[in-house]
């Protein structure tokens, strides 16, 4: 079998068969995320089973979520689903008292038929707390993906914007703001800094659920570009979530959102700044220059700040260049962590990818395609839905120096001689913004660093052939 | 529905592809949606595994959901018998499956024509049995379709071996040191004089099956898979079977007198002699084993009396309980297990062991007994690590559910005379050692730590006042607390709001009365 390289992007499509999280995976960063949040997993012992291995020590911490398991009665609609959930919601009312449940539906509430959208607001207004249904099922998505649909259900709770705020209005509210103020000057010190959301008033909101440190590095990047993030979709904790409206502009953090990203558009009127995604010093800056060209800013001091990040990453980029990667495709951050990687000189010979919304991706497509032209590196072969079985054959012919991978494949593949990377890892480090570039690469670098220390010892190839 | 947040055993497929991926060059197919191969994670993670897990997924998405697998799983099953060419193939049901009701077995009946494959159905029914039952349940199927298959073809091998010899049944992937359990049975049965025919699932090798009625019995070491296969064999073969687990030396004896026994019945016969293991059995158990010096020695003393909770899968809960009871004089206030559907077992077994015993799946149930008996240790699962570790109490662990941690890379059986050997050290290990115990007591502790309560429930109801507080800093660290809570409850019960240090020693009285 021979691997062609083409010049411009490919892309194909696999049978499917491959290993991924499961999307209702999502709730364990997201409870952690949003403070007054309850997840209720409606499924089977399986989705238990599954969370349960995969959060590991997590589970033990008392976590803010629950699994409400289906048994044989409820299949066969013996119980009512009503009656039922209620039964568990004034549990958790009661022994936890959220300010949001968000009831997780799965494959098995599918199949069911179970109308959780149609019986959510009932309850709701029966137990006075406000309750989100997300199907975030493995008949239909990814790991990742699972984040997108409990966003993309979450947008439609958030607050409306009044629609168009006339200049008067705000004229009016801003001398009461000046009668009030103590320190006129200080306010029109900021008024000034902040030119385009105070005097345009363009709101914009950040969507993507990133640990709280990581968000505010990325607000205060903005914000050195004089642009104030006026919320968060998720935010901290569920009654602070963002106002949004049809002058307000939205643009997403991570590649996996297109769901949300089309429902703020569609449903919220939002306008949807198409970017590239803040991961790498190459992502982060071309995606605040989109933000900042879409508000008619000129970027200060940018170049030089990615300039500084890469100088200070010589170390590990003096490991990884030249190295070739495979990514086998499971989460849907493969597309920019690519892009990064190649910038990072590498070659990257094919990017595995559960699902490819083009049209949202695009900016970050274009950004690949540069980077590709820039580096002279062939551009890799995009593969959605990829079979693992098929990328196993196709690794042993191009024995990469890198793998990133699931531990399904993992350890399998390291007992063969091909340094792995377990990439759920990069779902759950800090990789946004600036700041946390050295953490991609921190990762990537592992098991080559590891096996430079392994190296002369001479067994790497660690399995028996029958 | 059921709220939950942890469970002892999983699903019914994960028995299933258990069973399945144990055997050499058999290939599970799941009929799950994506992301439900999780068990490649776990067996390639845990068992640290260098080949890559025979478990694929024909996957069922929103097409299958609206048109039905129609060729998608007979194509999976016919693809992956061209990829590996395995012996056998299992087309693993899912509980999506179950509720989907498709024909999975016409699926197979089709793809076993094409393929050159044997494939079979799991017969398991998700909403009914748990991951044990399943695996139970699927070693049964596979051992009764291969017999099935050489009784039709006539190579069917019934013939007993020339000498002694055993099948080892239910060693498989993922279980509680199974491997170093199944090391340490054929070193017996080997000093024993006995061969092993095979051990299945573990390593075996689907088309020797038809080899299995040639041993001259059965040895079932864990209660939860293995015994309907071993009983499939008697009641076909006539062949008889052996379950008492050889977990701690009494055990380990009532075992190999069966053995004898067995082998006794036909060795007059077979080879002109009978076997008298006796000799063997003193010998490892005073000398060879150090368990039995060990429960003698002046160290176990310090044990005595202590109290200890039990808790884990239906096998290692009882064999342990009976351990700590005979072996060692531990007084087991609680024994409990998971296997809710060998209660009845379980009960009989322990019954005269220890206080009370408890049969639940719900883990919080479980803490709270942990948490109103208080013992000294716990043995468990690692969900009863964590709950020792809230309440400062240590634990060993005795049984599945377990972590990376359990599957060591050294030697650590729990059967066998070795095995008694790891449990003496685990038990001993976790108490507080004697006369660290002593000595803390004797000069007042060490621990200058704050005290913490650690019951689940406290009031704050109850003040200290200054010098009982300093007595109470005064008591070592790690009955602090214990002596703490006594007096609170003392206190509460008699309405004493100021605790001084009169009431302290009041409350010591009349525990001590």
């Amino acid at each position: 079998m021979s691997i062609k390289i083409s010049e411009t992007l490919t892309f194909e499509c696999e049978t499917g068969n491959y290993h991924t999280f499961c999307p209702i995976s999502c709730v364990a960063w997201l409870y952690q995320k949003i403070e007054d949040s309850f997840f209720l997993v409606v499924g089977t012992k399986t989705c238990g089973y599954f969370l349960q291995n995969a959060l590991g020590v997590m589970i033990f911490a008392e976590p803010r979520y629950a699994m409400a398991e289906l048994e044989e009665g409820d299949i066969s609609a013996q119980l009512n689903d009503y009656q039922e959930l209620k039964r568990l919601c004034i549990q958790i009312k009661k022994d936890r008292n959220p300010s949001v449940i968000i009831w997780i539906g799965t494959c098995t509430t599918e199949i069911i038929k179970m109308d959780l959208e149609g019986m959510a607001p009932k309850l709701e207004n029966e137990l006075e707390i406000p309750i989100i249904v997300a199907r975030a099922n493995g008949l239909d998505y990814a790991f990742t993906q699972g984040e997108d649909t409990v966003l993309a259900a979450m947008a439609h709770r958030c607050p409306e914007q009044e629609n168009f705020i006339g200049d008067k209005e705000q004229n009016e509210k801003k001398s009461i703001e000046k009668l009030f103020s103590f320190l006129p000057t200080e306010t029109e010190k900021k008024t000034k800094q902040s030119i385009i959301n105070s005097k345009n008033k363009i709101p914009l909101v950040l969507f993507g659920s990133l640990p709280s440190t990581v968000a505010s590095q990325l607000s205060l990047e903005l914000n050195r570009q004089s642009i104030n993030v006026s919320g968060w979709l998720p935010s901290q904790r569920y009654t602070d979530l963002p106002i949004l409206g049809n002058n307000v502009y939205v643009c997403g953090v991570n590649p996996f959102l297109s769901r949300t990203a089309t429902t703020l558009m569609r449903r919220r009127k939002c306008k949807l700044i198409g970017a590239p995604f803040p991961i790498g010093p190459d992502g982060t800056r071309a995606w605040i220059e989109e933000i900042c060209s879409v508000f008619g800013l000129k970027t200060q001091g940018l170049e030089e700040r990615e300039q500084l990040i890469w100088e200070s990453l010589r170390n590990y980029l003096n490991l990884v260049r030249g190295k070739s990667v495979f990514f086998m495709g499971d989460n849907l951050l493969e597309i920019s962590l690519a892009r990064f990687l190649i910038r990072c000189g590498m070659i990257v010979y094919e990017i595995g990818i559960p699902y490819m919304d083009k049209r949202y991706q695009a900016a970050e497509l274009k950004l690949l395609q540069i980077t590709c032209k820039k580096m002279s590196i062939p551009m890799p072969r995009i593969v959605e839905k990829p079979d693992n079985y098929n990328q196993i054959q196709r690794m042993r012919e191009l024995q990469p120096d890198l793998a990133i991978t699931g531990m399904a494949h993992a350890n399998p593949l390291e007992a063969r001689g091909i340094n792995t990377k377990w990439s759920v890892e990069f779902t759950f480090a800090q990789i946004h913004g600036f700041t946390n570039a050295k953490d991609v690469l921190e990762l990537v670098t592992r098991p080559l660093r590891r096996n430079n220390h392994l190296e002369n010892l001479g067994w790497t190839d660690l399995v028996k052939e029958r | 529905m059921k709220l939950a947040y942890w469970m002892y055993a999983g699903p019914a497929h994960i028995g299933t592809l258990r069973v399945a991926s144990s055997f050499k060059n058999v290939h599970a197919i799941m009929h799950a949606p994506l992301g439900d191969d999780y068990f490649n994670v776990m067996r390639s993670m845990l068992e640290r595994e260098r080949d890559f897990t025979p478990v694929t997924a024909s996957i069922v998405d929103r097409h299958v959901l609206a048109r039905g697998s129609q060729e998608k799983v007979v194509d999976n099953i016919s693809r992956k018998d061209k990829q590996e060419r395995p012996n056998l193939i299992v087309l693993t049901p899912t509980c999506t499956s179950s509720i989907l009701q498709e024909d999975l077995q016409n699926f197979v009946d089709r793809a076993s024509t094409i393929s050159d494959s044997d494939v079979i159905l799991a017969d398991v029914n998700h909403y009914r049995v748990n991951e044990l039952q399943a695996a139970d349940r699927t070693l049964e199927q596979v051992v009764r379709y291969y017999l099935d298959k050489a009784r039709r073809q006539g190579n069917l091998n019934l013939s007993l071996t020339d000498k002694p010899s055993a099948n080892i049944i239910g060693i498989f992937t993922l279980g509680f040191h199974n491997q170093h359990d199944c090391r340490e049975l054929k070193r017996l049965l080997k000093d024993l004089g006995i061969e092993i025919n095979q051990v299945i699932p573990e390593g075996g090798f689907v088309e020797n099956l038809n080899k299995l009625p040639k041993a001259w019995f059965n040895l079932v070491p864990y209660r939860e898979v293995g015994l309907m296969t071993a009983k499939y064999l008697e009641k076909e073969f006539g062949m008889s079977y052996i379950s008492t687990t050889p977990m701690g030396v009494v055990d380990i004896a009532n075992c190999i007198r069966q053995i004898e026994e067995q082998i006794n019945r036909l060795s007059p016969i077979l080879l002109n002699r009978k076997v008298n293991y006796e000799p063997y059995i003193d010998e490892q158990t005073r000398f060879i084993s150090q368990a039995a010096w060990f429960s003698r020695s002046i160290d176990c003393q310090n044990l005595t009396g202590k109290k200890a909770v039990v808790f884990g899968d239906a096998t290692h809960a009882a064999s342990i309980t009976k351990i700590l009871a005979c072996e060692m004089g531990i007084r087991v206030s609680c024994a409990g297990t998971y296997c809710k559907h060998d209660e009845e077992w379980f009960k009989e077994q322990v019954q005269n062991f220890c206080d009370e015993i408890l049969v639940t799946d719900d883990h919080t149930e479980v803490g709270d007994m942990i948490a109103r008996i208080e013992p000294s240790a716990i043995f468990g699962t690692q969900m009863e690590r964590h709950i020792g570790k809230r309440l400062d109490i240590p634990c060993g662990v005795i049984s599945s559910p377990v972590h990376i941690q359990n599957f060591t890379l050294g030697y650590r059986p729990f059967l066998g005379y070795e095995g008694t050997n790891q449990v003496a050290d685990l038990v001993y290990n976790s108490f507080t050692l004697g006369m660290e115990d002593h000595l803390l007591e004797i000069f007042g502790g060490h621990d200058t730590k704050e005290v913490i309560t650690k019951s689940l429930s406290t009031d704050a109801d109850l003040t200290w006042n200054v010098e009982s507080q300093l007595e109470l800093n005064k008591i070592p660290g790690f009955v602090r607390g214990k002596i703490k809570r006594n007096t609170e409850k003392f206190a509460r019960q008699n309405g004493v709001v100021k605790i001084t240090v009169e009431t302290m020693y009041a409350a010591k009285e009349a525990l001590n009365a």
